[in-house]
């Protein structure tokens, strides 16, 4: 079994390869046929997904094989004097599960877009790009080494750029692409200064295999300060955190998240909930062993900035009012959950919220974007109402995923995220688990208070909603039933955390007594929500009354965007960009020009020599033998005597 | 006081008459000039030859020390074909161009 | 040397060397031909000094006789404009006093710290002109024949361009 299995990882990278075959057909051929293209993409990713499915069964029938030897094929890419590159696959339990994941998510957000996208403009262009992102991520999962990898960050990047600017005609749309692009790439220049210095300290960039970067610093590197007492390996390590602080919007780079909400919801679904955002903790996690061999002040940081984004994020979303941006600070709040996960050193339980979190926040995302669909382009919660009662299944599927987030049991995020706490708590950072326990009583509140004021309530008369059509309810069927049963992955014997560990494997029990803190906290935010809004028991304007420079605060998202506006208006554009022109025009265009310059003088000035004047060569002429003369006579001829140099230089 | 006039100073007074020439010949606009300073110099030369061949001793068998005054004569001889033959040059190109400026005789400068 | 000799030859050499710097300082030309005839004249006298009679009045004969009387012919027939400005200076006359006065100072230096040249004349009457004539008519024959010969062909090439070969048809 393990030989048939052991064959089928050798193609795993076909995965990826169709579609970008799609994505090539779709661009080329197929651009003018709606129909055909979205046929086309979505039978590759489907594809994508049987084998996915297929290798993931591989992985978990082989056992503990595959988590000792992960199976890596690959070939020769670049082979330059001593640099040496290599592209392929690399199959263990980690890249087998994001594999599931995206093959899954993705083609879920394809079947939706069939309905969601339904009679728009760039229907076939919408599709080529969907294809190019799936291939981009696949290939980012499936990489070997870090300049792959750094090879497909690049492009999910791109697609992420093209689909958030996907209705390019609108200027917000436009911006928010720019500033999605430009953010992420600001942080990507830590991740490529990082990946240089890997290189030229160890020779490789592989990840697994005899002479990587894994085994390499397994095997007793010697260790040594860089700046101050900073080891090199923690510079590195929080070099190479930079890009996914970028990507997976940590705190300060979180800011292009929220305005990448421009783009079609299931884009957002796909790219900005579970796929290219949670690239920077797969990287972390793929780099765990740099992080752990550097000082402990590399996870530290990191487990700061994770749990500051968390807390952060969750903070904003309590007071925003657009159903998408509500969804979007959610995101990063878990993002953030995810990160201080790997920064008190729980893999497991970050990789596993990866997952149960891809579930549950793709499904609410496209059920957010049913209720945009049916009303129309309305986004403010406020604006909806009562929606239960004519759209059955988008309410079903989003309480559904409200409880999975809120972490309420058997649904998945319970799970993972009690099992991040616990982490938290039994690596001894009480202070981070506190702040993650805060962190989900206002998730829980958040949402419900989301769920309640769009789901429940009354309906309003403006509005018309009707029930999505079949492509766009199956996803969210399909999606809330792994939303269910996602979490179930952490109870067998041979369970999530045996698979996908770091280090020896240590089964752990669960932790009752912190579990039922944090279901308590969960059910105290609901109950909040609960009270406020359905209720009414407290009314929600009287708390705005009582604190409102906290509410202006939190509504204006703590005026962080206004703040970096300030930065690159004032000083970047008004002073480094000064600084740097004027470095431009005199320094480097005065070398340039003085080079010209002394090439004219030259020439002007030796132009006199060649006059065409017979008295002219004559004195040239003259002035040679003069000059020899000198060199004879006064070298080592008559007047020697008057050679100076020789009187430096003592008796001759 | 007895100033005697050794061999060192008729070399002297040549080497000036020389250096004059020389100046001559950079600095002077007309052809003719130039042609003179060019005379200048060889006046010098020929000073040269005649002042080491006066003061080359007798018994020096290697060399007849005469052999000074012959090279000064056949000096001359040649100094006066050349300057007839550059007179009439200047003549010619006097006839054409109607200049005797040396800036005007500048066809090297293509 | 006796002390008239002495004399003689400082009058004369300044003469000489005078003359020479009025040859070209002058803007006169024809002022600049007198003072060649005269610088000629001065130097023809250096050279009886020195015991080469002959020379003196070849170089009477043929360079205060002839050259010079060929330069004014020239300066005649090629005069334009104001003679009193004919023979200006150049705009790089500088350049010329600078490598033309270094020149000297150089030669002028060697001559004065060498030691072999300090000599004085030994006094003789050998080498008149007569071992002179006998030096040109055995030794030097072929030279002075070929010399003639140069004479002659430069005389013919000097009329034929003087005259304009080409305008005959």
């Amino acid at each position: 079994m393990f030989k048939e299995m052991h064959n089928l990882f050798q193609w795993a990278w076909l995965i990826p390869f169709l579609p970008f075959l799609s994505f090539f057909i779709i661009a080329f051929i197929t651009k003018r046929s709606k129909g055909l293209s979205a046929a086309i993409s979505i039978l590759a990713i489907l594809t994508s997904l049987c084998l996915s499915i297929g290798i993931g069964i591989g992985v978990i029938s082989s056992g503990a094989e595959v988590v000792e030897n992960p199976v890596m094929s690959t070939v020769n890419w670049l082979s330059i004097g001593g640099l040496q590159i290599n592209f392929g696959t690399l199959i263990d339990p980690m890249s087998a599960m994001m594999l599931f994941v995206v093959t899954l998510v993705a083609s879920m957000v394809q079947i939706y877009s069939l309905g969601y996208m339904h009679g728009d403009k760039g229907f076939s262009r919408y599709f080529c790009y969907q294809s190019l992102f799936a291939f981009s991520m696949l290939g980012l999962v499936l990489s070997t080494n870090l300049l792959e990898m750094y090879v497909f960050w690049e492009l999910v990047g791109l697609c992420s750029y093209l689909l958030i600017g996907f209705w390019y005609f609108k200027v917000s749309a436009r911006e928010a692409a720019k500033k999605a692009f430009v953010t992420t790439r600001v942080a990507d220049v830590g991740l490529l200064i990082g990946i240089v210095l890997l290189y030229t300290k160890f020779g490789s960039l592989d990840f697994y295999g005899p002479g990587s970067l894994s085994a390499q610093m397994a095997s007793g590197f010697q260790d040594f300060a860089l700046i101050g007492s900073v080891s090199y390996l923690t510079v590195m390590a929080l070099l190479v955190f930079i890009g996914p602080m970028g990507k997976s919007g940590q705190f300060p780079f979180h800011v292009w998240l929220p305005d990448a909400m421009e783009g079609p919801t299931p884009v957002s679904a796909l790219i900005h909930a579970a796929t290219m955002v949670v690239a920077g903790v797969y990287l972390v996690a793929r780099m765990f062993f740099l992080f752990d061999n550097a000082s402990p002040v590399a996870l530290e940081f990191v487990a700061i900035i994770g749990s500051f984004t968390a807390i952060f994020a969750a903070t904003i979303a309590i007071a925003q009012d657009d159903i998408k941006k509500i969804l979007a600070y959610s995101t990063l709040s878990q993002l953030g959950y995810m990160m201080f996960a790997l920064g008190v050193g729980a893999l497991t339980a970050s990789m596993f919220h990866l997952m149960t979190h891809a579930f549950f926040k793709a499904l609410m995302f496209l059920g957010a974007g049913s209720v945009i669909h049916a009303l129309h382009e309305k986004q403010n919660i406020w604006d909806m109402g009562g929606l239960y009662k004519k759209m059955p299944i988008t309410t079903i599927t989003f309480g559904i995923g409200v409880l999975a987030i809120a972490g309420i049991p058997p649904f998945a995020g319970f799970f993972s995220k009690d099992e991040i706490l616990a982490s938290a708590m039994h690596s001894g950072h009480p202070f981070i688990y506190a702040i993650g326990l805060f962190t989900a009583f206002l998730t829980a509140f958040y949402m419900c208070r989301l769920f309640f004021v769009a789901f429940l309530g009354e309906e309003k008369p403006e509005n018309h909603p009707h029930e999505s059509p079949k492509t766009m309810t199956v996803p969210l069927i399909i999606l809330a039933f792994f939303s269910v049963v996602g979490g179930w992955a952490a109870l067998p014997d041979h369970n999530f955390a045996y698979f996908i560990h770091y280090g020896v494997f240590e089964p752990e029990a669960m932790d009752w007594g912190l579990a039922a803190i944090s279901v308590a906290a969960g059910l105290i935010g609901i109950g909040l929500a609960y009270s406020i809004y359905v209720k009414k028991a407290i009314k929600a304007e009287d708390v705005v009354a009582r604190f409102p420079g906290v509410y202006k605060l939190l509504k204006n998202k703590y005026y962080i965007d206004e703040i970096y506006q300030w930065v690159i208006d004032k000083i970047i554009d008004g002073f480094i960009a000064k600084v740097l022109y004027w470095f431009d025009i005199y320094i480097i265009d005065g070398i340039v020009n003085s080079l010209a310059l002394l090439v004219r003088g030259t020439g002007s000035g030796l132009r006199r020599f060649t006059t065409g004047q017979l008295q002219t060569y004559a004195l040239v002429f003259f002035f040679a033998v003069v000059v020899f003369y000198i060199v004879l006579a006064v070298g080592e001829g008559q007047l020697a005597g008057l050679n100076p140099l020789a009187m430096l230089g003592g008796v001759k | 006081m007895t100033i005697s006039v050794g061999l060192s100073t008729y070399l002297l007074v040549g080497a000036m008459l020389f250096c004059i020439g020389l100046y001559g010949v950079f600095s002077k606009r007309n052809v003719i000039a130039v042609l003179m300073s060019i005379e200048l110099m060889l006046n010098a030369v020929n000073l040269n030859f005649v002042a080491f061949s006066r003061f080359t001793p007798w018994e020096n068998q290697g060399i007849n020390p005469l052999v000074g005054q012959v090279s000064a004569l056949f000096v001359i001889v040649v100094a006066a074909a050349e300057i007839a033959v550059g007179l009439a040059l200047v003549i010619t190109i006097f006839r054409n161009r109607k200049t005797t400026n040396v800036d005007d005789l500048n066809w090297l400068k293509w | 040397m006796s002390t008239m000799a002495t004399v003689v030859f400082f009058i004369f050499a300044i003469i000489a060397v005078a003359a020479a710097w009025g040859v070209v300082t002058s803007t006169n030309i024809v002022h600049s031909a007198l003072f060649l005839a005269l610088s000629f004249l001065g130097v023809a006298v250096l050279y009886v000094l020195l015991n080469a009679e002959f020379l003196a009045a070849a170089q009477i004969l043929v360079y205060a006789g002839a050259v010079s009387i060929l330069v004014i012919f020239a300066v005649m027939l090629t005069l334009r404009g104001d003679v009193a400005v004919s023979n200006p200076n150049t705009n790089k006359w500088t350049w010329g006093v600078c490598v033309a006065g270094l020149l000297f100072a150089l030669i002028a230096l060697v001559i004065l710290t060498n030691d072999a040249w300090r000599i004085l004349p030994m006094p003789s009457t050998a080498g008149g002109t007569t071992e002179l004539s006998a030096l040109l008519l055995s030794w030097y024959m072929v030279p002075f024949e070929v010399a003639a010969f140069l004479l002659t062909i430069a005389l013919i090439g000097a009329v034929i361009l003087a005259k304009g070969g080409k305008e005959r048809k």
